[in-house]
């Protein structure tokens, strides 16, 4: 698409092109042209890369979480806390988010008006882009529709403890 | 048009609970039987038990949207579904088991003892008797199960607020703790006297340790002793994957019966048991490699199950209504399991083992299956969306079996008719 607007661009500029026969304009559209490409790729590139934490997420909730929180991410009643339709999972309080991943969680508290009587397990070897990538994955997947987690607001949640 | 529609509406109600009870509240079962939903969506029912007089009395886990947790159901006209539904009680627990006019009670805590009338009407649902007070109960197997004897002793388990006392509970890499200190005040059965008021831990006795948790327990009258289902551990191959595949978790350990003596000891957290290997293996927590035996003075199961399956009731039974098969035998509620994921999950399902002399004589068989209410063999993957889940059983003065569920909270009414 991009392209296709190039190109348009292109012909209309090749008659003016033609009307000024200037070389140096002509130059000047072919840097653009190769700037659009690098665009493109760069675009493409992101896309990828953010599938891409996303697949890391998904293999990290699928050896670590999957058994307990269940591949629906229903959780088990009364057990095993869901994570589809959670309110804090999709929430904002990224901190409380990052340090139930390293640190584990069992506190028995109600979690949208459910107690569960597991006792999660810790993650404290994690790397920060790992624990960025799993609740990426969380966030977004199922029924959840939030924003991904950069590395930057792990640490950041990381400093405010 | 209006009552047309009310009409309308009602000829389907009555269609629907027709159909209801052709098939059986939808649970399959054995040629024979049939089974009624004798009440439905009273609250996380966990154990049931009742009296001579054909009362049943349901324990909550929670307490239900009218803040009751200790429901009695009475099914005044016969027709096998309560009509007649009430009751108190603002904590919740597991444990219910009544003795002619004594019904017992617990919290995740405490076991209490309420008195009924000639009606099978609670007489004091806000003084009861509290019978033994403090017991430990953290975040895990805090339910507290309870069974009598013909002697005036109260059974309760304890479960381990653990899963295989590593020091930091959960966690990879971290070791058993040796010896576990759970067990000096968790992870086994406590016996106590069951008039007595005000017990504490040093009033009752260790009456069997090493057991990791139980919920389903009975006290059977053919051996006089105590008999217990255990849950087994979770996570081998969390924890131990260079050991353990996701497979092999999926079937590793069996959920085991064990028949209980005084100071018994099943093994937790030190050993589980294989149901491949038929042995009792050394936990990786405490240098097991999945193949090395211990356990040389634990007890080996009566019976074993897959793994995983969350046995949460036991049933001897005592009645003439059953064919000849059943008497005496074992009826065990398997709330359905968790860890097996990503394999699909078992259990869900009322088992029965047939006994002869106090022993098993035979294989386990599925009794009643669908309570799940998924199609035909269809395996649960999603927990949350299973329907019902057996959690309670009890015995009606007339042989029929009564099955609870915690999940939509129903009690089944299984009878058989020749
Ligand atoms: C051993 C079982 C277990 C494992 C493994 C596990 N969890 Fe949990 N998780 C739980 C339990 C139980 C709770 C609720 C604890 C409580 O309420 O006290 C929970 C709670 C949570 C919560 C909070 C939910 C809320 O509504 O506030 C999040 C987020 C979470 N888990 C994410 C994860 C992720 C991500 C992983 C994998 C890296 C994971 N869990 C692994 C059992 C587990």
């Amino acid at each position: 698409m991009l392209e296709g607007q190039f190109l348009k661009l292109a012909t209309l500029n090749n008659n003016l092109i033609k009307m000024l026969n200037n070389t140096l304009f002509n130059f000047i559209i072919m840097m653009a042209k190769q700037l659009s490409v690098v665009c493109f790729f760069i675009l493409f590139f992101t896309i990828a890369a953010s599938a891409q934490d996303l697949v890391k997420g998904k293999k990290i909730f699928e050896t670590r979480c999957l058994v307990c929180h269940q591949a629906d991410g229903g959780g088990v009643p009364n057990m095993n806390a869901p994570l589809d339709g959670s309110s804090n999972v999709v929430g904002n309080n990224i901190a409380r988010l990052v340090k139930i991943i390293i640190g584990g969680y069992s506190e028995k508290v109600p979690l949208d008006g459910y107690y569960y009587n597991n006792v999660m397990t810790a993650n404290p070897d994690l790397k920060d882009a790992d624990i960025a990538n799993v609740l990426s994955y969380i966030r977004t997947s199922w029924s959840n529709k939030a924003t991904k987690i950069t590395v930057a607001q792990v640490q950041a949640a990381k400093r405010k403890k | 048009m209006k009552h047309l529609k009310n009409l309308f509406f009602l000829a389907l109600l009555i269609i629907a609970t027709q159909l209801g009870a052709q098939n059986n509240a939808g649970l399959k079962l054995p040629e024979g039987f049939k089974a009624t939903l004798f009440a439905d969506t009273i609250g996380s029912a966990r154990h049931i038990t009742i009296t001579k007089n054909g009362v049943v009395f349901a324990k909550l886990m929670y307490p239900n949207k009218a803040g009751k947790s200790i429901i009695r159901l009475e099914d005044v006209n016969k027709d096998g579904v309560a009509d007649k539904i009430n009751g108190w009680g603002n904590y919740g627990g597991t444990g219910i088991y009544v003795k002619g006019k004594d019904l017992y009670a617990t919290s995740d805590n405490d076991i209490y003892l309420y008195q009924l009338n000639e009606k099978d009407e609670v007489v004091n649902p806000l003084s009861p008797k509290t019978i033994v007070k403090g017991l430990i109960a953290k975040n895990q197997h805090a339910s507290k199960s309870i069974t009598l004897d013909g002697e005036n002793n109260v059974y309760v388990n304890i479960g381990a607020y653990s899963n295989a006392c590593q020091e930091k509970d959960r966690t990879p890499g971290s070791k058993g703790m040796m010896p576990c200190p759970i067990l000096d005040s968790a992870g086994g059965i406590w016996k106590f006297n069951a008039t007595k008021e005000n017990q504490v831990y040093g009033d009752g006795k260790r009456y069997a340790t090493g057991l990791r948790n139980v919920v389903g327990l009975d006290w059977n009258t053919k051996t006089n002793s105590l008999f217990v289902m255990q849950h087994g551990r979770d996570q081998l191959n969390s924890f131990y994957p260079s050991l353990y595949t996701d497979a092999q978790n999926a079937e590793l350990p069996a959920e085991t019966m064990y028949e209980l003596h005084e100071g018994d000891n099943a093994g937790w957290p030190y050993v589980y048991f294989d149901p491949y290997q038929k042995k009792k293996i050394v936990s990786p927590e405490y240098g097991g490699d999945g193949k090395k035996e211990g356990g040389e003075n634990a007890l080996n199961p009566t019976v074993f199950f897959p793994a995983h399956m969350a046995p949460n009731a036991l049933l001897f039974y005592t009645g003439d209504q059953f064919p000849a098969k059943y008497k005496n035998g074992a009826f065990i509620a398997f709330h359905g399991s968790w860890n097996r994921a990503p394999l699909p999950q078992e259990g869900y399902f009322v088992a029965f083992v047939p006994f002869k002399d106090g022993k098993p004589s035979g294989e386990w068989e599925i009794f009643a299956n669908g309570f799940s209410g998924l199609a035909g063999d269809e395996k649960v993957t999603n927990v949350r969306k299973v329907k019902s889940r057996p959690c309670g059983l009890a015995q009606g003065p007339d042989g029929s079996l009564y099955v609870s569920d915690d999940a939509r909270g129903s009690i089944f009414k299984i009878s058989y008719t020749k």
